[in-house]
């Protein structure tokens, strides 16, 4: 009896402080847990810079921006073509994909808010944002490369226009949707069509949105590789203005050059990869102060 | 003075000034939105169309022998694609194993335990990981991932799992060189890291702050807090936002085509090379012709068809998901 008693005087504080620590530990490992992960994702990031820098700045020199890349076993060279080539492709595929993703985006966010082809429309959008860029590279080889028999600079603009487009469609319907829609009926009541509405009301109320959402197809298209392997490819010409043929472009260069033999080439394409990155995140970051002000306002 | 009266009266006498609403040029305006929509549809069309005319020669050449064959032999035109639709599944749920809890953790620490000051650069930091280019994983993972790998997990792990049943092959590197199937997994991890993490944290925010209150005020840990107010209250978001990484991990070329080995084989181990549809087209497509451009092909239409099954239902369940 009194054994009995004294267990279940001790007992319950017994159980409650087993659960508590229970509860401490898993606490405690969550936190340590999540806190880690977050760690090791800038790890990750800062590993990444520092081998950018580390192994790009020992080939930066001012020979890399006026020559172009050498032939294999040669020495010396740079990458001015390539750089030029990339820019001249990047441009043409924001430059058609401009003009379609904010028409259709505008589409979306102003006449089919209620239609079924909206809705497919906006959904097939979303999936074509994340589909993989290889099968868009394969796309465009059968559509423009394979029945005009050459690589060519065009075809390699095309497969970034449409990797961009939907990147635009999406930021563009999003950000129209946050113009009130006061705005548009104070328009329409001064007699404005539609189209003057859209024009002069929605697009300039969401300019800033909209120019973020092309930074970021824009930044999204700089770095892709895999579809210009089959559509622009890359050699070591000098830049033509002839987009007919294959034409040399930064990451089909690392790509090629980072895998070779030799030591000049590899140089070259760490070269490459560090200016391409700092561009591209120079692009991100602006992306989101654009928005950002823009949110302010 | 007299001008404007004189105007004035003129409009009163003329037609209305206004034009209708609904024009010539509005018609074309709202045409030329209405094409530039549709043409996103062509191009999804025309997407999954040419690859599968491309791809149709291999097969009716190889029938449905083509999905379970493993041979990949260019000298004696016999192509297969289950190698590589083994080594793309592998190294994508390898991803999953080990990006869904890194990006739970980090939208975890964002949301409940991050210090205010710190919550922008952290998250900034952590999103701009999405926009690093998939060549730069590709050569980060081969030149400086690759290299750790091999000589601090590869090789003590093959060591200690030598000749044991099941882990003894799961495990095993016969060539410790730090490619393979496990290292592409670790690399597609931290590229789909950033997406899953951001859409993860967001769908936290939207929690009403008031359930998340009610249950600290009861006296839950931070744990009890995620594991039943939070995780439940999101959890189709999050699938959602799973199955969006997974159809990029799928779909992934560049990073993978580095890092995996490029090896026609199927092997039981994580540690060895192998290859993915994405990796095997990419290596192979520019010095193919013929019946094997068309298994290329036929190795793309596969791929189209897994990743839009992975990302139409990840689109069903996260509706208004973030853009890139």
């Amino acid at each position: 009896m009194d054994a009995v008693n004294t267990l279940r005087a001790s007992a319950p504080p017994l159980k409650a402080s087993r659960v508590r620590s229970g509860r401490r530990v898993a606490d405690r490992v969550l936190v340590v847990a999540s806190t880690l992960a977050t760690l090791l994702g800038i790890l990750v990031l800062g590993s990444i810079l520092l081998m950018l820098i580390i192994e790009g700045v020992k080939g930066f020199s001012p020979l890399l921006f006026t020559e172009p890349t050498p032939g294999p076993g040669s020495e010396g060279g740079g990458i001015a073509n390539a750089i030029l080539g990339s820019l001249v492709l990047t441009t043409l595929g924001i430059l058609v994909a401009t003009p379609v993703g904010v028409m259709a985006g505008t589409y979306l966010a102003e006449y089919g808010r209620h239609s079924k082809v909206a809705d497919l429309i906006r959904f097939l959008n979303d999936i074509l944002l994340s589909a993989p860029s290889i099968l868009i590279g394969l796309f465009v080889y059968t559509l423009m490369v394979k029945p005009m028999g050459s690589y060519s600079g065009w075809a390699g603009a095309v497969a970034l226009a449409i990797i961009a487009t939907p990147v635009i469609v999406r930021t563009t319907e999003d950000m129209l949707r946050l113009v009130p829609a006061t705005l548009r009926e104070a328009g329409a009541a001064l007699g404005a069509p539609p189209s003057k509405v859209i024009t002069s009301i929605t697009w300039r109320g969401a300019s800033a949105g909209i120019v973020t959402g092309i930074i970021l197809a824009l930044a999204r298209i700089a770095g892709e590789t895999a579809p210009l392997l089959f559509t622009a490819l890359n050699n070591n010409s000098w830049f033509s203005a002839n987009l007919m043929g294959g034409i040399p472009n930064l990451p089909v260069m690392i790509y090629q050059f980072a895998l070779s033999p030799y030591p000049n080439w590899q140089q070259l394409a760490w070269a490459g990869a560090l200016l391409i990155t700092v561009t591209i995140l120079a692009l991100s970051i602006v992306a989101r102060f654009v928005i950002k002000s823009e949110r302010a306002r | 003075m007299a001008a404007l009266t004189e105007q004035i009266a003129l409009t009163r006498t003329g037609s209305p000034a206004r034009k209708k609403p609904g024009g010539l040029g509005d018609q074309i305006f709202r045409a030329a939105s209405y094409t530039s929509a549709l043409l996103v549809l062509f191009v999804l069309f025309g997407i999954l169309a040419s690859i599968a005319y491309g791809g149709w020669p291999a097969f009716r050449e190889f029938g449905p022998g083509f999905i379970t064959s493993t041979s990949w032999n260019i000298g004696r035109e016999q192509y297969g694609a289950l190698v590589a639709i083994i080594g793309t599944l592998a190294s994508a749920v390898l991803a999953l194993l080990i990006g869904v809890p890194l990006s739970l953790g980090i939208a975890v620490y964002l949301t409940q335990l991050c210090p205010g000051w710190a919550r922008k650069p952290v998250a900034m930091t952590v999103e701009l990981l999405a926009s690093v280019p998939s060549i730069i994983y590709g050569m980060w993972g081969l030149f400086v991932f690759a290299p750790l790998f091999a000589r601090f997990v590869q090789m003590p792990v093959s060591h200690l799992v030598e000749g044991l049943p099941i882990v003894g092959t799961l495990f095993y590197a016969s060539v410790p060189s730090g490619v393979g199937i496990l290292t592409a997994g670790i690399i597609l991890a931290i590229m789909i890291v950033p997406f899953v993490a951001s859409i993860t944290r967001d769908m936290l925010d939207q929690i009403p702050t008031v359930l998340r209150e009610s249950a600290y005020g009861i006296g839950c840990t931070t744990w009890e807090v995620v594991r039943h107010v939070l995780v439940p209250q999101a959890s189709v978001s999050i699938i959602g936002a799973v199955m969006l990484g997974l159809g990029r991990a799928l779909g992934e070329t560049m990073a993978v085509t580095f890092v995996i080995g490029n090896a026609n084989r199927l092997s039981a181990s994580v540690f060895d090379p192998g290859s993915t549809i994405a990796s095997r087209i990419a290596n192979e497509f520019n010095e193919a012709d013929g019946l094997q451009l068309n298994s290329l092909m036929a190795l793309g239409c596969i791929l189209f068809v897994i990743t839009f099954i992975v990302l139409i239902i990840a689109r069903l369940l996260v509706r208004r998901a973030k853009v890139a």
